[in-house]
């Protein structure tokens, strides 16, 4: 009976292979800002590339991939909250820009 | 068969419970999120107003040593998965190395950003109430002050995870020294880890946000 367990065992070479894509992606992110795209797609690839990393944290250092429906249900609940937090005041400064001398 | 049988209902109840604290330091990261999230909503809207002044602070930050401190980051998430796998599969020296690594990589992260980066914008009178800090305020570049203003305190309360984190993995390798986790019972070392892959995981919106905007 010994090592029974249902939790999936990530093994070392994933972990690695996880920390390799994300010493890359830094430094692409690092060279990426080095172009001049503008301010909106500067910040928009900026923040595609950290929201990937972040992805890749919490699949598979956190386990995420192999975690339960109910898990990944609840994480659903602080994620919306969070898109509208972080939306509603981003359009309601961009619909009253005149107001901010923008 | 009786023994086997009650060895299978034990296992069972150690894994129910290990979901449960999985489950429990879920709920309290998503407050995590929630909470560093609102910070992130006023960046997002002074970045939209100000984005002039943002661009022009941000120069002052010194974008290598952002850079490096996310590679440390990356590198303590590595050790600390490294750590969780070590305790599941029984490998006792390699947790207690790789809890030190991780404690040492947090410890390292914590005194580039204590003794490096901020001495330089106190001595530059850039925080809030400092000098220059004022200066910015009176001639109109009130961007430039919230930028700082952001910094301090979103790199503040992110700092501030780190050190709980760093002094949560001492209590970790505490225990791992005295031969308290085994591939039975490994559950803290997980949990504690899922916290430290938080903590990464804001640096890594931090670093672009703060370190490389235009």
């Amino acid at each position: 009976m010994k090592n029974e367990h249902k939790e999936h065992i990530v093994t070392p070479p994933v972990y690695i292979a996880v920390a390799l894509a994300l010493y890359v992606l830094t430094v692409v992110t690092v060279w990426v800002a080095g172009i001049d795209l503008g301010k909106v797609l500067n910040t928009t690839i900026a923040l595609l590339i950290a929201s990937f990393k972040a992805s890749l944290v919490a699949l598979f250092f956190m386990h995420l991939k192999y975690e339960s429906k109910l898990l990944w249900f609840m994480i659903l609940i602080p994620l919306i909250l969070l898109v509208i937090l972080l939306a509603l005041p981003i359009i309601d400064v961009i619909n009253r820009a005149g107001y901010f001398g923008m | 068969m009786e023994q086997v049988l009650k060895s299978h209902h034990e296992v069972e109840e150690k894994h129910a419970g290990l979901e449960g604290a999985k489950m429990g330091m879920w709920l309290f990261l998503f407050t995590e999120l929630l909470l560093f999230g609102g910070l992130f909503a006023a960046y997002a809207v002074f970045h939209t107003v100000y984005s002039k002044d943002f661009e022009i602070a941000h120069h002052h930050l010194d974008r290598v040593i952002g850079f490096i401190n996310t590679l440390v980051l990356i590198t303590s998430s590595l050790t600390m998965a490294l750590a969780v796998w070590s305790a599941q599969t029984n490998r006792r020296g390699l947790l207690n190395l790789f809890l030190f690594l991780t404690i040492l990589l947090g410890t390292t992260f914590l005194v580039v950003k204590l003794a490096v980066e901020w001495p330089v914008k106190f001595a530059e009178g850039l925080y809030p109430g400092g000098k220059e800090f004022n200066h910015l305020l009176q001639e109109g570049h009130k961007g430039q002050a919230i930028f700082f203003s952001l910094y301090f305190m979103l790199t503040g309360l992110h700092g501030l995870h780190v050190l709980v984190g760093v002094i949560v993995l001492l209590g970790i390798l505490f225990l791992a020294l005295r031969n308290t986790f085994s591939s039975e019972y490994y559950g803290p070392v997980e949990v504690s880890g899922l916290y430290w892959h938080l903590v990464d995981l804001i640096w890594i919106y931090l670093f672009p946000l703060f370190y490389l905007i235009k």
